[in-house]
């Protein structure tokens, strides 16, 4: 058994379609705990104590929001700077993110063959991630490929469902340890492991 | 006071057994009448004059629920549905009884009478169960009113239906103007209508400015008493029925910004005289006369009320109140109403009707509004629950479009300064909110800039449930006086317990008194000003924005948690002296000013100075 966190973070979040249909999901998987960051601090002053009592509690942390500018909100940048302090989250003394693992949960607009070399977008997700990526590896954590929910202007409501369902399937089975490392190796987005 | 003890006594153990509180006066009443206990003779037929003051000022406080917008929306309803249930019911009894053998013209007086539903109880009972607003109760109200405008016609045509000739002094209810031919008797009527709306519009609220202005409540209850009683008496005078002409005057005063005032003055009377008046109708039924001729006067009421209901079933119907609305609908108004004891003695002053008929039929009235309540309570334990929509259906029942919900979910007590930037604030962004403030220069000025203000004492009881407490989520706290909040705060924990109750505090002193009454969102009314202004003055010593206004919210924090903590130190610690409570409590405070490990805003960002701390 593995505890979830998921830092949520979606700004206009009664705008919503996508990432709120996901969070409907999540919140009904048992073992997950969902922290929604703009609720919590609306004015971007963030509990630091707080957090890092959350990080520590969790053994696998999802940051989950709409990829915006090719990044987060910027309250996950806000809640990188502030929490992951030097000698807690890295740094020679820093050991209390050791081995946990982490990855996003994103929605993006375009489709996945503009996230390619030859679309518009030129460059994979996974690309655009690096800056969590290599977060993770500055702090002994086990960065895995990134959920994502695609063409999030026109899904349609049954395609929307499936992602829903897809995402608690993930979830769940991140609770129960039940993802095999050999496969996380040849997948691009978690999303294969659960094919719909 | 056998009225009295009597009402104390069978109300509650009505209401405990579910019944209402109409049927526990009826009860009472017919308990200490003559057929009961006979405490009382005969004389319940002048008290029942006396009380019917009772629906007077109901009427009155019908017409300030109801602005005029709001009438003219429901000119259908009433017009239609009123004019077709009065019209349909008249001919078809008018038609049973000539097939029973009495001439037309007594025939169609019945009709007329039978017509007539019971305004006071119908209404009572409505409001006791909530359902005012519901389509049911919309659609009721709207027949009553048209029934009790056609009191007026019916009361002129009733010396034409005379068969034989009438006692002699039989006039119309010694009326001023019943001498002065019709064309005349019509121009006092619009005259003395067009007083009322006069008066109402312009006069009215001058007066009632300078009676709020002397702060005595006593002064404002008994000027809301002597317009009331001024109306009927005018009303009266000039031949048309006082509930009438108050209900009049309620409409024009409905936009007052002291209807509530005035509602919450007006109540205690009117629910009073009402229940005097559900008494006497109790104790007036003569049950010699029912038990002589039982049959008939059961198949009578049984008839009648069947009759009644079938018909404003099917004009139900025709009218879309849907089918759990439509048995509420029905139902309520099958009984035949107190109008029907005033035209049966009138119509015997003018010989339409015989003395033996007219005995027969107050007693059958009297049996059928006796049971109402009950009908009501059968129709809610067994015809609705068969539809199963007993209360979930009557709450979301869909509203037709003439009828404006006007609870608000939030209500503002205080428009000063401080409540009226929330008001503003939460305005802005499509929050309605019901404001009450005691400051009658203020609410006149208010209202002049187009703000929907109250008038009134927000810790009174009545006024809180007048402004729609019960319905409201939440109630906005924003007097100055802090002994007033802490009343209020009394007043919504025991009455509307569900509220949630945000609380404006003067200081820190205060802020305990309001933490000791149990406040969860309490708001001291400087601080977060003060804070801002230590921003900017840090900005000016040359801080960064961004890191000064950090720091002013890691004291906003911090300056809470403390609060919280002192409090409960100081509750240990009563007896101090205030004094030295106070120079130790701020030498805390500085204490843990200084100790508070968080107070580097900064942290995080700043590699160096962690290193130092850690």
């Amino acid at each position: 058994m593995s505890k979830v966190l998921i830092q949520f973070a979606h700004p206009t979040h009664s705008k919503s379609n996508v990432q709120k249909t996901l969070e409907k999901y999540a919140r009904k998987v048992k073992g997950v705990t969902f922290n929604d960051l703009y609720e919590h601090y609306p004015d971007l002053f963030i509990d630091i104590k707080r957090e890092q009592q959350l990080l520590a509690k969790h053994d696998i942390i999802i940051f989950q929001h709409p990829f915006y500018w090719y990044s987060s909100p910027p309250i996950l940048k806000q809640w990188q700077d502030l929490v992951l302090e030097y000698n807690w989250a890295y740094g020679p003394k820093g050991h209390a993110l050791n081995g946990k693992k982490i990855f996003n949960a994103v929605s993006c607009g375009g489709g996945r063959d503009a996230y390619t070399a030859s679309g518009y977008n030129r460059f994979p997700v996974g690309q655009y991630l690096l800056p969590f990526n290599q977060t993770a590896y500055l702090c002994r954590m086990d960065y895995l490929p990134p959920f994502v929910v695609h063409e999030t202007y026109t899904i349609e409501d049954y395609t929307l469902k499936a992602y829903g369902e897809q995402y608690a399937e993930l979830l769940d089975a991140l609770v129960n340890d039940r993802i095999d490392p050999a496969e996380l190796a040849r997948v691009e987005y978690l999303n294969e492991l659960f094919p719909h | 006071m056998i009225y009295l003890a009597s009402a104390v006594v069978m109300v509650p153990i009505a209401k405990r057994l579910g019944l209402g509180s109409v049927l526990g006066y009826l009860v009472a009443g017919v308990i200490i009448g003559p057929a009961g206990l006979k405490f009382i003779g005969m004389e319940g037929q002048d008290i029942m004059h006396f009380a019917e003051f009772g629906v007077v000022m109901m009427l009155f406080v019908i017409g300030l629920e109801l602005e005029p917008s709001r009438l003219w929306r429901m000119r259908k309803s009433i017009a239609g549905l009123g004019g077709l249930q009065v019209g349909v019911t008249t001919v078809l009894v008018a038609g049973v009884a000539m097939l029973f053998g009495i001439g037309w013209k007594e025939a169609l007086a019945l009709g007329m009478i039978i017509a007539m539903s019971s305004t006071a109880i119908v209404m009572q009972t409505l409001n006791e169960k909530g359902w005012l607003k519901t389509v049911a109760g919309q659609s009721s109200f709207a027949v009553l009113l048209f029934q009790d405008l056609a009191i007026i016609p019916m009361l002129a045509l009733f010396p034409l239906l005379a068969d034989h000739a009438g006692l002699p002094d039989g006039h119309a209810g010694g009326s001023l103007v019943s001498a002065l031919p019709a064309w005349q008797q019509a121009i006092v009527v619009l005259l003395s209508v067009s007083a009322i709306v006069l008066t109402g519009k312009y006069l009215l609220r001058p007066v009632f400015r300078m009676m709020a202005r002397t702060a005595l409540r006593e002064m404002f209850t008994a000027t809301a008493l002597l317009l009331v009683v001024g109306i009927a008496v005018l009303m009266t005078s000039v031949g048309l029925s006082p509930a009438l002409g108050a209900f009049l005057a309620g409409v024009v005063l409905a936009n007052s910004e002291y209807r509530h005032e005035l509602e919450s003055s007006i109540d205690p009377f009117k629910g009073l005289l009402l229940g005097l008046f559900f008494i006497s109708v109790g104790s007036s039924i003569d049950f010699s006369l029912v038990i002589s001729k039982p049959l008939l006067i059961i198949g009578l009421v049984a008839g009648l009320m069947l009759l009644k209901m079938a018909i404003l079933f099917v004009l139900g119907k025709i009218f879309e109140v849907r089918n759990a609305q439509n048995f509420i609908f029905s139902i309520g108004l099958s009984q035949i109403g107190e109008f029907a004891f005033v035209l049966l003695s009138f119509s015997v002053q003018e010989g339409v009707l015989g003395k033996e008929v007219s005995d027969t039929m107050t007693a059958v009235v009297a049996i059928s509004m006796a049971m109402t309540p009950l009908a009501m309570m059968v129709n809610e334990k067994f015809i609705l629950t068969r539809f199963c929509l007993v209360s979930a259906g009557l709450q979301t029942a869909q509203r037709p479009s003439d009828v404006e919900e006007e609870d608000n979910p939030v209500i503002i007590a205080g428009y000063g300064h401080f409540g009226n930037i929330v008001g503003r604030f939460l305005r802005a962004n499509g929050v309605e909110a019901t404001v009450l403030d005691n400051d009658s220069d203020n609410v006149d000025f208010l209202r002049r800039i187009g703000l929907k203000v109250y008038y009134g004492d927000a810790t009174r009881y009545e006024l809180l449930d007048i402004a729609g407490a019960g319905r409201a989520q939440m109630i906005i706290i924003a007097i100055s006086d802090e002994e007033k909040r802490l009343e209020l705060i009394e007043t919504v924990k025991k009455h509307f317990p569900h509220l949630h109750m945000l609380v404006r505090s003067t200081n820190r002193n205060d802020a305990y008194d309001l933490m000791n009454a149990g406040m969860m969102h309490i708001y001291r009314e400087t601080f977060d000003t003060s804070l801002r202004l230590g921003v900017d003055a840090l900005k000016l010593l040359g801080h960064r924005a961004h890191e000064a206004t950090r720091m002013a919210k890691t004291f906003f924090v911090h300056d809470e948690r403390t609060l919280k903590h002192l409090s409960s130190i100081r509750n240990d610690e009563e007896y101090i002296h205030a004094a030295r409570q106070h120079m130790e409590e701020l030498e805390m405070i500085m204490q843990a000013d200084r100790e508070a490990v968080n107070l580097n805003a900064l942290a995080g960002w700043d590699r160096k100075a962690e290193a130092e701390t850690a």
